[in-house]
């Protein structure tokens, strides 16, 4: 066969090689070491001298057009059988994942952990103290003497041998004040009891208390920083207002409620029409505290405030039972994800 | 309390907005509670007596009255009350009234005969919730006068919350002069005349605990018209402060109190022997109270006594003895100062709260006494008649409250608040809630008005001054802040990142309380001590918890109830452990696994959660922290004693895993048992900071062998015999297989383990690991008896 023809010849056997397999037959058949195009250069050195070159170059033109085609007819062909697993491999991605999925974390904890955040970034610490107390700490040194009328405010469980369970988380406030010197600037979580149980009352509960101590601080700054945190906690700017009270262990004393976090102020069911909601309760750090803790009223000062956790965790979260918090349904407990 | 607004503004003046008054005082710390009116609208209602009665014909229980009502006319009423008699004054609603609930009084035929109008129930009215019966006017009542005004219905009353500390609020005259002060309007307080004496009957009275009681008024009355009506308005009054009207001798001692503050006694004068005594109780003495129980008395207790004994407990409550009876004329009326801290708790141990221990455990005004007992003379006399004796005094003056002056410096004021207020406005703040004040070079010097309890020290007058001035009119202002970094130590995981963990691993965390069922813990730690509530809410919520597995276990119970059938989660929190006296409150973490390994889902193979998955979400707990998981074979009574063990940490035994007892699973009602861990948090907060270690650049080399051991040959076991086999070379050793069955004898397993030896600094040879690997074998083969293949 002519050079021409084998090309042409060549040319149509890769074209329609239709596996890899097919294709390196007909590579072999006409590139390998006994294939057309090498036996057509074996016969080269049979013509004249001066044919030679001319023949070897026509010979050499028509291996790059054939190994040329080999490439482009495997890129092909290779393309393809990619196309083809493709096809084949298709699956439903509609179908759901395997494996477990995430559980939760309870709303309390998730609201503790968002205070302790927003006051951490204000510069707070955040400490623990026992939850069973003794009378000094829960009590005396708070300024609430035996038979004092506040008392009757805490309904304490008992252990029949001095101790208690701690009713609010102020107690901490006691023992950081007698074991560090202040400026201090602490934020104390925990759980609390009340010998109380009902539909808004449960017999533990939660609260954040916070102190901050040093040479100059007043109620202008408790005013503030109330103001920011209620506003940084409910994510929109929110106004507070002060009403009195008396809490033993500050002076002045004050309760705090922020402006509806669902109306902002207007009046809806959330918060009985008036616009407010009761959420906090504050004060100066009463000087007989101060005394109490070894500290110089004429020299330190500062203001102390503590709050439900339970009552922010049912606003920001529309619970509508508090007892919904200890009943544990996983139900219940599963809408609230992680942090 | 509750306080009649009409009452409020006879002193002072209270303006026309009722809401507008409520948030004044809300504002100045007497939180009003409720604005509620004294009668809901209704007209056409006036006072009647009924004249005649006469059953009706056709009608069992209606009777036909003639009924004298406005304008002196007589009509006709058909009434089915059970109460309607001849001579009593009752409401009418004439032809024509509106009444509550959009009732419209009709000319109307009952039975044939023909009614000109409705008598009323304290119901209808809206004026109570009494519905039996029609509302018994006093029979001293205006015939024909309209009913709002005999009654003075157009009359709001205030619920107040008081707090503890501002007792001297605790009455009109109280809240009066607070409303003084915030409206800036005088105080308009009515003359109260002493009675004179008009008879010489006198009784001994004595002060044998002056501390205690330093001062003690009283007065004989005689001859007091025992059948005499307590005026409608002071019935009134009472019914609108929440109290009973119990015949005059008893309301005006009510009225008085809730008047002035003042809270005072009216004993029998018949019942009282020889002399009044204010003392001590003594050791063993019992008194049987106005409301009918006997108490025994404590000698830290102040009573009233006469020459026979207790007459009362002071302060709190009189004795049934001595009290006014239905034929009482004559009484001896008492008043007194009891010092606070004397009176304070006495009547909460006997689960007693009254009017009078309320205001006098917050602090009575040490000089109203005088006053409360001439306004209840004059009283009493003019609604009873009667004739009063001189005022009998005995008082001990040393031991009467004082009021030290106080100083406040402008500048502790201004460091307090924040703020500075002008000296002038200080000194017209505190003169205006009856403060005696004098300007000083640095600020003021105060005396207390003698009412005021709660003003001891500058503070307090800080909290007046700020009070009056406005809470919300102090400005909100950045506290200086100290520039310190907050130290971040990476040695300590916050327990949160812990509880992350396990959320992240499909645990959810729940909450418990701290005090469990009794029951339900000894039956899980029959040895362990729990310190026991004293006075628990209930008999399931007794003691504390001294591990939170019996949580768990009950949040568990509740959602299986709940139809969950698979349960994972989690609660850190304190356990409570009792060392002879010491009590350790220990910071711990907690899980339970229950049912299926996963949720119900396609292409998994389907089988229950196991030891080995609890076990990896606590190495999960541990990976945290940068340690192993270190288990020791051991047991607890509330564990299956083949699959659970002690969690040990570098510092000791932190913690326990395993499964549940089946026995226990079953006493629970638990179709199969759980797996709980539990672990000391301590042990996981504390965290080893990475330090890194060169890694080999050469290749590994991997060995597999497979060995037959017996069953009780454990993987610590074949894993301590590789490493020393092993030693010359790095390596690390993975299992890949547990076999058991067909090719196997019985009481024999098949561990299929992989040995992968990498060197750090070349790479290794055949050789090398040939060696290693037959020197591993014969190891095996020693130490567990091991058949080795490759």
């Amino acid at each position: 066969m002519d050079l021409e023809s084998l090309v042409a010849h060549g040319l149509g056997q890769i074209d329609t090689a239709a596996s890899d397999a097919a294709l390196d037959d007909v590579r072999v058949r006409l590139l390998g070491k006994k294939g057309a195009i090498t036996e057509q250069l074996k016969g080269v050195s049979a013509l004249a001298v001066a044919e030679r070159p001319a023949a070897g170059a026509r010979i050499n033109v028509a291996k790059v057009t054939l190994t040329q085609a080999i490439e482009a007819r495997a890129a092909v062909l290779a393309g393809a059988a990619i196309a083809r697993e493709l096809a084949a491999g298709t699956i439903d991605v509609s179908l759901p994942g395997r494996g477990d999925s995430p559980g939760s974390l309870h709303p309390v904890t998730r609201t503790r952990l968002r205070i302790e955040e927003i006051f951490k970034r204000a510069g707070f610490s955040v400490v623990e103290g026992p939850e069973v107390e003794d009378d000094f700490h829960n009590f005396e040194a708070l300024n609430i003497p035996a038979n004092h009328p506040a008392r009757a405010m805490h309904d304490t469980f008992y252990f029949g041998d001095g101790r208690l369970l701690r009713t609010h988380t102020s107690p901490v406030q006691v023992r950081a004040m007698q074991t560090t010197a202040p400026p201090l600037r602490l934020i104390m979580p925990g759980r609390v009891y009340r010998c109380d149980s009902d539909q808004t009352h449960t017999p533990m509960f939660h609260q954040v208390e916070g102190l901050v101590l040093d040479e100059n601080i007043g109620f202008a700054h408790l005013k503030a920083i109330l103001r920011r945190f209620v506003s940084a906690f409910f994510e929109k700017p929110l106004e507070i207002r002060l009403r009195p009270s008396y809490f033993p262990f500050t002076e002045p004393s004050a309760e705090v409620d922020c402006q509806c976090a669902f109306c902002e102020g207007k009046g809806c069911r959330i918060c009985k029409h008036t616009g407010w909601l009761e959420v906090l309760g504050c004060g100066v750090v009463h000087p007989n505290v101060l005394r109490n803790c070894g500290l110089d009223p004429e020299r330190i000062g500062g203001y102390a405030f503590g709050m439900g956790i339970e009552r922010f965790a049912m606003l920001r979260y529309d619970v509508t039972d508090l007892r919904a918090f200890f009943e544990n349904d996983l139900r219940f407990l599963s809408q609230f994800g992680r942090l | 309390m509750k306080v009649s607004v009409a009452w409020l503004a006879e002193y002072v003046d209270v303006g026309t907005d009722v809401s507008a008054l409520a948030k004044l005082l809300t504002m100045a710390g007497f939180e009003v509670e409720a604005v509620t009116p004294a009668a809901p609208p209704f007209t056409g209602v006036v006072v009647a007596e009924v004249l005649k009665t006469e059953r009706h014909p056709d009608a069992d229980k209606l009777n036909v009255c003639q009924v004298l009502g406005a304008d002196s006319q007589t009509v006709t009423i058909v009434c089915g009350a059970s109460n309607v008699r001849p001579g009593i004054k009752v409401p009418l609603a004439q032809v024509g009234a509106r009444l509550p609930a959009e009732v419209v009084i009709q000319r109307a035929k009952l039975r044939g005969i023909e009614s000109f109008g409705m008598l009323c129930s304290a119901r209808e009215l809206g004026l109570g919730e009494n519905s039996e019966g029609l509302l018994e006017l006093p029979a001293n009542a205006t015939t024909g006068q309209n009913l709002r005004e005999a009654l003075t219905l157009d009359d709001a009353v205030l619920t107040v919350n008081f707090t503890p500390n501002r007792g001297d609020a605790l009455s009109v005259l109280g809240l009066a002069r607070e409303v003084s002060v915030l409206r800036n309007t005088a105080l308009k307080v009515p003359p109260i005349p002493a009675v004179a004496a008009t008879v010489p009957n006198t009784l001994e009275t004595r002060l044998s605990a002056p501390n205690a009681c330093p001062r003690l008024l009283g007065r004989v009355l005689v001859g007091l018209n025992p059948k005499a009506l307590t005026p409608l308005y002071m019935q009134e009054r009472l019914r609108r402060a929440g109290l009973r009207s119990r015949g005059p001798l008893v309301d005006v001692t009510n009225y008085v109190m809730l008047e002035l503050g003042q809270p005072m006694h009216a004993y029998d004068l018949r019942q009282l022997q020889s002399f009044l005594e204010v003392r001590l109780a003594a050791a063993g003495e019992t008194l049987t109270l106005l409301e009918g129980s006997t108490v025994a008395l404590e000698p830290d207790m102040l009573i009233i006594a006469d020459a026979t004994g207790p007459v009362g407990l002071a302060g709190v409550m009189g004795g049934l003895k001595s009290a006014i009876a239905q034929d009482t004329c004559d009484v001896f009326l008492e008043v007194a100062f009891f010092n606070p801290d004397a009176i304070a708790g006495r009547g909460r141990r006997f689960g007693l709260l009254t009017d009078a221990s309320q205001r006098f455990e917050r602090g009575v005004d040490p000089l109203a006494q005088v006053r409360a007992l001439e306004r209840a003379t004059a009283l009493l006399l003019e609604i009873a008649g009667g004739a009063a004796g001189p005022v009998i005094e005995t008082c001990e003056a040393a031991a009467l409250p004082t009021r030290p002056p106080i100083e406040l410096s402008h500048a502790y004021l201004a460091r307090l608040l924040g703020v500075s207020i002008a000296p002038n406005l200080v000194v017209s703040i505190l003169s205006s809630l009856g403060f005696v004040v004098e300007a000083t070079a640095s600020g003021v010097r105060a005396i207390a008005p003698s009412w005021r309890f709660d003003v001891t020290q500058s503070a307090d007058l800080v909290e007046e001054v700020a009070r009056i001035y406005g809470y919300n009119a102090i400005p909100e202002i950045d506290a200086p802040m100290p520039q310190r970094p907050g130290l971040v130590p990476e040695g300590l995981i916050a327990p949160e990142r812990l509880a992350e963990t396990l959320v992240a691993r499909g645990y959810s965390e729940v909450i418990n309380y701290t005090f469990v069922d009794p029951k339900m813990q000894g039956l899980l730690f029959p040895s362990r001590t729990a310190l026991a509530l004293k006075n628990p809410i209930s008999s399931e919520l007794a003691e504390m918890r001294v591990s939170l597995w019996p949580g768990l276990l009950k949040v568990l119970g509740d959602n299986v109830r709940r139809q969950q059938s698979r349960v994972k989660i989690f609660e850190f929190g304190r356990r409570f452990i009792v060392k002879d006296i010491d009590l350790t409150e220990l910071n711990t973490i907690s899980g339970l696994l229950f049912g299926p390994a996963l949720s119900e889902q396609w292409g998994t193979q389907k089988r229950v959660a196991d030891f080995y998955d609890l076990k990896n979400d606590v190495e999960a707990l541990f990976a945290a922290s940068g340690q192993g998981l270190e288990l020791r074979v051991e047991s607890l009574p509330c564990l299956h004693p083949g699959r659970s063990a002690r969690v040990l940490s570098s510092a000791g035994p932190c913690g326990w895993l395993g499964e549940l007892h089946p026995q226990l699973a079953r006493a629970l009602d638990l179709s199969h048992a759980p797996y709980l861990f539990e672990i000391d948090m301590v042990a996981l907060t504390s965290a080893v900071v990475p330090s890194a270690v060169e890694i080999s650049k050469f290749p590994a080399v991997r060995r597999d062998l497979a060995v037959v051991v017996d069953e009780t040959i454990t993987f610590n076991q074949l894993r301590a015999s590789v490493t020393v086999a092993a030693s010359s070379l790095e390596h690390k050793i993975v299992i890949f297989d547990v076999y058991r069955g067909p090719g196997i004898e019985t009481g024999r397993k098949s561990v299929a383990l992989g040995l992968i030896f990498q060197e750090i600094l070349r790479t290794l040879t055949e050789s090398e690991v040939d060696g290693a690997m037959l020197a591993v074998r014969q190891q095996l083969e020693r130490d567990v008896g091991a058949v080795c293949r490759d």
